[in-house]
């Protein structure tokens, strides 16, 4: 079986964001960008279904600019097969990559696709979502386990109230939750060796997907701040504070 | 037309997600109808049709939705699409889970997690774990929007809206339920906590949260944590804080023994009061705290707890 992970480039979680001054967006000049980590969570599941012997092939794919091959680079180094990188420049909408993806799984016919759970740039929490309803697809979304069975998956999902478990028919799309492994490095032979690995170059009209973006962002600013508040000295003082100045317990 | 608000409810109780979900459906306008989906919630379904400004609360009653499960909520929540405007659900795990399948059958962007409505198709959104705002304006269609409860105000009680049975759509037959694991606990849910008292990595243990317990059962507290308190397994998954676990904006927050890293504030930044103990002075967290206190902890909170019953807490 295939299993198709999308990774998407984003800025460096360890980053914090610049909103631009002319408020049309944050500033991503010279910011150093990663693989989504949510994504590196997915790619490591699927290189462990591979070398479980579960799965035969791991695509990488990612919808981004040209640079977006760097982070198909990093999945290729991770143990993933090949890579698909469809260019784009700009920012795609969950619904515009969901519609890309379900033609390449038309094609590529994968029977699990491994999605993040969330970008963390634009926080959407959608794409996987999207793209198991284009395709007619079950989904795990917050996976926290997978159990591979016989044209079957046992899911289990981090949710609200604690754990719940899905079984879902194959083929599905999982969504990919924190707790669910621990991403390995790259070591430097692999990362040798995913430089000969292969990326075909696609474009959105390839697969018929118009990308304009369907919501119009009129203008991205700046949350209030926090101010900092003062320091106080010990236990005693911290409860008085509480209780009668900012009157909370 | 109207709008639809999806309601969050375990099949016996309604969530007050869903009262403040209302209030966002009123500001995005028409009349507002709630879908209670489940499976014996009649009690759900009375409740819902007490909250004010609903006009009407429809249920459908099926072992189909017993558990919300994504793939029956989509069939569902399409086959009554046509009469609504708009659609809002609660940004919980389960809104998150249906709505995304819903919007991308509908050919339609959602709009995940909105602050504020601004007019019928203009929101606010936070980007960047709420390092930045975007406003963002849906296109003519129908809206699909995900809303974060703590930034609405729950619509209050008093209105008296029919309730209508609908018919279960069809089963896609994809997925079931299988079982769950869910947290017991007597204390409030950290989403609706008025106080919450966090603890992060340097609790050093599960057993050390019981100090935190202690407190909050004191102050009738929900106790949360960092991600890095749960990856190492002091605390469940349902704990977390921030930016990809819960938000949460309380009276109060403590935040022990927790750095600050930007995707924890995500989660609490706008908690109304946020109190610091931490023994590095240069932890970023005291950057929003309103009252820090650096100190160890493991003196800090037994004394905490002491003065606490000193004051009459108990
Ligand atoms: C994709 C992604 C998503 C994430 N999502 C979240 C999220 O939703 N929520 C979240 O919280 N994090 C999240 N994180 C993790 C985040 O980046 C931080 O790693 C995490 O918040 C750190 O947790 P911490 O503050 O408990 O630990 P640390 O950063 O290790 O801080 C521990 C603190 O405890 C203090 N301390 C230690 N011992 C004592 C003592 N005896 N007395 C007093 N103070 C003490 C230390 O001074 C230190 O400041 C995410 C990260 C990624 C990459
Ligand atoms: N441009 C993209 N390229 C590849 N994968 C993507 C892209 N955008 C989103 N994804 C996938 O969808 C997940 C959820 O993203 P989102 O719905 O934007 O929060 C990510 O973790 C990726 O796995």
């Amino acid at each position: 079986m295939k299993v198709l992970v999308p990774v998407k480039r984003v800025i460096d979680y360890n980053v914090k964001v610049r909103v631009k001054p002319d408020q049309t967006g944050v500033d991503l000049a010279n910011v150093k960008m990663s693989m989504n980590p949510f994504d590196e969570i997915s790619v490591e599941e699927a290189v462990r279904l591979k070398e479980k012997g579960k799965a035969t092939e791991v695509i990488a794919v990612s919808i981004g600019p040209q640079q977006a091959s760097e982070t198909l680079r990093t999945a290729l180094a991770m143990g993933a097969d090949r890579g698909i990188l469809v260019k784009t420049d700009g920012e795609v909408e969950p619904l515009a990559v969901a519609k890309i993806l379900k033609a390449i799984c038309d094609a590529e016919q994968p029977t699990l696709v491994i999605t993040g759970k969330q970008a963390i740039d634009d926080d959407s929490n959608q794409t996987g979502q999207m793209l198991a309803a284009l395709l007619g697809w079950p989904q795990g979304t917050f996976a926290h386990k997978l159990e591979l069975g016989d044209g079957s998956a046992q899911i289990e999902r981090e949710i609200d109230g604690g754990l719940q478990t899905v079984e879902v028919k194959l083929p599905a799309v999982m969504t990919v939750d924190l707790r669910l492994n621990e991403p390995r490095y790259a070591s430097l032979p692999n990362i040798m060796k995913a430089k000969k690995k292969p990326i075909d170059e696609k474009s959105p009209s390839d697969y018929g997907v118009d990308v304009t973006p369907r919501l119009k962002t009129l203008k991205v600013t700046e949350p209030e701040k926090r101010k900092a508040g003062v320091k106080v000295k010990t236990v005693a003082e911290l409860l008085d504070k509480l209780k009668n100045e900012a009157g909370v317990i | 037309m109207a709008t639809l608000v999806i309601a969050e409810h375990d099949n016996k109780t309604l969530k007050d997600a869903t009262a403040k979900v209302v209030t966002a459906a009123g500001q995005v306008g028409g009349p507002v109808h709630i879908l209670v989906a489940g499976q014996g919630c009649d009690a759900v379904a009375q409740a819902a049709s007490k909250i004010a400004g609903v006009e009407k609360v429809l249920v459908a009653d099926d072992a189909l939705y017993a558990k919300m499960v994504a793939e029956t909520m989509e069939t569902l929540i399409l086959s009554l699409a046509d009469k609504y405007d708009a659609i809002l659900a609660p940004a919980t795990t389960n809104g998150k889970n249906y709505m995304p399948r819903v919007a991308a059958k509908l050919d339609v962007p959602q709009v995940s997690e909105i602050l504020s409505v601004v007019s019928s198709d203009t929101f606010v959104r936070p980007i960047y774990a709420g390092n930045a705002l975007a406003t963002v304006q849906a296109p003519a269609g129908k809206k699909v929007i995900t809303v974060r409860t703590t930034t609405f105000k729950p619509a209050g009680e008093g209105g008296s809206a029919a309730i209508e049975k609908v018919s279960a759509a069809a089963d896609p037959g994809l997925s079931k339920f299988v079982g769950e694991e869910l947290s017991k606990s007597e204390r409030p849910e950290l989403t609706s906590a008025k106080i919450i008292i966090s603890g992060g990595r340097g609790m050093q243990s599960g057993e050390n949260f019981h100090m935190l317990d202690a407190i909050a059962d004191k102050l009738h507290a929900a106790v949360g944590a960092s991600r890095a308190a749960v990856d190492a397994g002091f605390v469940p998954n349902d704990y977390q804080v921030g930016q990809t676990g819960k938000v949460v904006a309380p009276d109060l927050y403590i935040a022990v023994g927790i750095s600050g890293a930007i995707q924890h504030l995500a989660g609490m930044k706008d908690s109304k009061v946020i109190a610091a103990i931490n023994k590095d002075e240069e932890a970023p967290i005291f950057q929003v705290a309103d009252y820090g206190l650096v100190a160890d902890l493991f003196k800090a909170i037994p004394e905490m707890n002491e003065e606490l019953t000193k004051l009459g807490y108990k």
